[in-house]
């Protein structure tokens, strides 16, 4: 075997949760590694913390809500994590947000009332805690609408989203824009990138102004920059001298991608190590501890030694859990232990495609402390954990960080070690 | 076995789900039209490329085979190297330019060269002469040519004894230092002889890299193979092979035995096994207690920017880490993705502005980091971005050269 690399926690995924623990982690001293196949799933989601959305009914304060859902759902992540870690868990991401390499970007909102903000066509979604850039997208407020589609962006259409929206009861519209754009069609990071440009934005108000109607607010695909979107933001707020907010389009998701570079800052402010593209393929073992990972690297693999795993490596979609031919669904990187897959006979699958689905409520076996069932320093975060419905809850996003925080939480009592700072 | 190999590739796009992350970190695709993307031309245009038919597309001559697609791809698709045989498909079909054939052969170039080396180098300083030579076979006037150092490396190597010691490495030390930077090789050798190893240096070619880069695989396959067949025999008592030049070691490692089907060949199986990056094995070194930490201060202000294939190791950024063990020095990691030249791309006529205008986000962040100097991994990135921002640069080794005094 090669030589080693050794660890305090070795981290598996970057996505929110893994980045998060990671994060957190080397923030209390402790040698924290990320090892990851690719980037996680932050590049395809809308950006904004989703708590608590549905419970079945719209939930209108989580911090309210959550009681009596994780009580009614004791092997809910939430329940693993407890009520009083989400909030802390938000705290600190907003909080890190802030120190991010996006100047002036910010997160509003908390567990006490959600936004309820328009996807990209139209349907209002709870979000906790969204990005500035999109909190004047509210559909309980009664400032009519304007939807601005660009026509390179063909994932964006101004009149369907502004027909749903005016479906929640407030008055909307779409117009769609020409924007000059180095291809016919371009998507959501291009036209972000362009956005950068101050003098971009100020020819775009200008065309936009002679468009818009007294008193409306401006709603525009997420594509105010990637590195300054704080700037690109506030500063078509005050060209056109009206609201102005961003809805999160179909990948590639821009605010997910500011959320990916903010929490990887975070991971590198505090000496956390990110390697990429090394897929974990295999682990050495003692009794019920996980040694060490092997890692995929070019030219042969790659061992880490780690006192502690976190295991942040996301459901089926990206491969951490696969069911078989034979009905079995198995954790692909340590073979873990997997719970809360339909048995024989129950129902898999439903053909409501956002309904109740079983199948996807099975994730890995964990304790309490989101340790994976058989191996005493392997912790669990996200979507890999089971028993969430994240499509049916809204959930996905508070998920991930909170079990993201707690996973280094649990690691940093068992060791010891100081309180983040 | 290189089609069993290459059907292997070619499967792994049934996994692309498109979800278009390869996009938002392609370096080119961002700047330039002509290139749609790693997605489009890989997992998509794939399935319509068919054996001696004519290729249905012909833009993925504008990949500049950076890797990072593959490298993001949060499925497994090896989409790069699909891009890579793709690219080659094109060029078979189109002709390869005699441009193609001459620059992508650096000991040629270096052999010629190093004797006539001040006048090689003012005529690669001439204006005219540059034009002459964008015009007749298409070498961009602006582009980033290295200037011979007027002696090779190995004329150094041949004098040089390194002491006997326990442990040994084999040092591979690519073209790059052979016939321009032997002093960055001379660097590399006194870091590791400081730390313990002894370094044994076989006389050894090219790996072949920018032929596989402008689809010339024949030619490369003989190139990476008489290397390996140069350096395997060195290395059977267990010596390891470090280099310090980031793409010619992942070439050894991973690419030749991907892109150019080479997976069954034993030498340069053994080859690939044992070759390590300098940073990546003196991390493991201090990993293990095994580094020296006898460094003086370096007050200095370095940012560092880490190569497209630097980052194909799937190694992390080993460099930065040893960086950070350097006292005095500040060190800023720069996380721009690439410096545009990717080997031999930007030096090309048609290619040059694209391959400024992907580093360009790279050359702002230097600028603006007001650092003393840049390190980097990779000696065409370092001429690179010389050329673009002016800033000095230096492989990262160059700088534990100087905290350890030597």
């Amino acid at each position: 075997m090669r030589p080693t690399l050794h660890y305090d926690a070795v981290v598996v995924g970057a996505g929110v949760a893994g980045l998060t623990a990671a994060a957190r982690l080397a923030e209390s001293g402790a040698r924290a590694c990320v090892l990851a196949k690719g980037v996680g799933s932050t590049h395809l989601a809308a950006g904004t913390v989703d708590v608590l959305g549905y419970d079945p009914d719209r939930v209108e304060a989580p911090a309210d809500a959550l009681p009596a859902f994780v009580a009614a759902r004791p092997e809910h992540p939430y329940a693993l994590v407890g009520v009083e870690s989400i909030g802390a868990a938000l705290e600190w991401f907003a909080e890190r947000i802030e120190r991010g390499p996006q100047p002036g970007y910010r997160y509003v909102g908390s567990l006490e009332r959600n936004h309820l903000l328009p996807t990209a066509v139209g349907a209002a979604r709870p979000s906790a805690l969204v990005p500035e850039t999109m909190a004047a997208g509210d559909v309980r407020a009664a400032q009519p609408v304007c939807a601005v589609g660009l026509r390179p962006l063909r994932d964006f259409h101004a009149s369907l989203c502004a027909a749903n929206i005016a479906r929640s009861g407030v008055e909307a519209r779409g117009v769609e824009l020409p924007f000059e754009a180095d291809r016919p069609d371009e998507n959501a990071l291009g036209l972000a990138r362009r956005f950068e440009d101050p003098a971009v934005r100020r020819a775009f108000a200008e065309r936009l102004r002679a468009q818009l109607r007294e008193g409306e607010r401006v709603a525009l695909p997420a594509v105010l920059g990637v590195r300054d979107p704080h700037a690109a933001w506030s500063d078509l707020e005050s060209l056109l001298g009206r609201p102005v907010f961003e809805i999160p389009t179909p990948p590639p998701s821009v605010p997910g991608m500011r959320v990916f570079e903010a929490l990887r800052a975070a991971v590198r402010a505090a000496g956390g190590r990110i390697v990429m593209g090394a897929e974990v393929v295999g682990a050495e073992r003692e009794g019920d501890r996980v040694t060490a990972l092997h890692a995929h690297t070019s030219g042969r693999d790659t061992t880490y030694a780690a006192r502690w795993v976190v295991l942040a490596t996301g459901g089926f979609a990206s491969g951490a859990l696969a069911l078989g031919s034979d009905w079995v669904v198995r954790e692909s990187v340590l073979g873990l232990p997997v719970r809360g897959a339909p048995g024989p006979g129950e129902p898999r699958f439903s053909a409501d495609y956002f309904g109740d689905q079983p199948m996807a409520r099975a994730g890995i076996a964990v304790d309490g402390a989101q340790r994976a069932e058989g191996s005493e320093n392997v912790l669990v975060a996200g979507a890999a954990l089971p028993g969430a419905e994240p499509w049916r809850e809204g959930s996905g996003e508070g998920i991930s960080l909170a079990s993201g925080h707690r996973a280094a939480e649990v690691v940093r009592a068992e060791e010891g070690l100081a309180a983040a700072a | 076995m290189t089609e069993v190999l290459h059907e292997l590739l070619r499967g792994s796009l049934d996994h692309c789900v498109k979800c278009t992350i390869c996009e938002t970190a392609c370096p080119v695709s961002n700047v330039t039209p002509l290139f749609p993307g790693p997605k489009y031309v890989g997992p998509q245009a794939e399935r319509y490329r068919v054996d001696d038919e004519p290729s249905v597309e012909w833009s993925v001559d504008y990949c500049s085979g950076c890797g990072i697609c593959t490298q993001v791809c949060p499925q497994g698709v090896k989409i790069a190297e699909i891009n890579a045989l793709a690219r080659q498909r094109v060029k078979q079909q189109r002709g390869v330019p005699l441009r193609d054939r001459v620059i992508t052969r650096p000991t040629v170039l270096g052999r010629v060269g190093t004797p006539v080396a001040r006048l090689a180098n003012a005529s690669l300083r001439s204006r005219p002469l540059r034009t002459v030579m964008e015009r007749v076979i298409g070498v961009h006037r602006d582009a980033p040519v290295p200037q011979f150092a007027g002696r090779t490396f190995r004329s150094w190597a041949r004098r040089h004894e390194s002491p006997r010691r326990v442990r040994k490495v084999i040092y591979f030390h690519g073209c790059g230092t052979e016939y321009y930077e032997p002093d960055v090789g001379e660097k590399t050798v006194a870091v590791l002889e400081h730390n313990g190893f002894q370094v044994e240096i076989p006389k050894q070619g090219c790996c072949g890299l920018p032929l596989q880069s402008n689809g010339l695989f024949d030619d490369a396959r003989k190139y990476v193979l008489r290397l390996a067949r140069a350096l395997a025999p060195h290395a059977r008592d267990g010596a390891l092979i470090v280099g310090n030049a980031t793409s010619c070691t992942l070439m050894l490692k991973r690419e030749a035995r991907e892109i150019l089907g080479l997976a069954a060949d034993p030498d340069l199986k053994f080859v690939s096994e044992r070759t390590y990056d300098v940073c990546e094995l003196l991390l493991e070194q201090h990993d293990r207690g095994e580094l020296k930490t006898d460094m003086r201060p370096v007050e200095e202000t370095v940012a560092y920017h880490a190569p497209c294939q630097q980052q194909g190791h799937w190694i992390g950024k080993p460099a930065l880490d040893l960086l950070a063990l350097v006292p005095g020095l500040e060190v800023q990691e720069l996380d721009a993705r690439c410096c545009g030249i990717a080997g031999t791309y930007g030096l090309k006529r048609e290619k040059y502005d694209i391959a400024m205008a992907t580093g360009a986000d790279l050359f702002r962040q230097i600028r603006d980091s007001r650092a003393d100097l840049v390190a980097c991994d990779s000696e065409t990135c370092r001429w690179q971005i010389e050329h673009a921002t002016e800033a000095p640069s230096v492989h990262p080794i160059e700088l534990l050269h100087r905290a350890y005094g030597l």
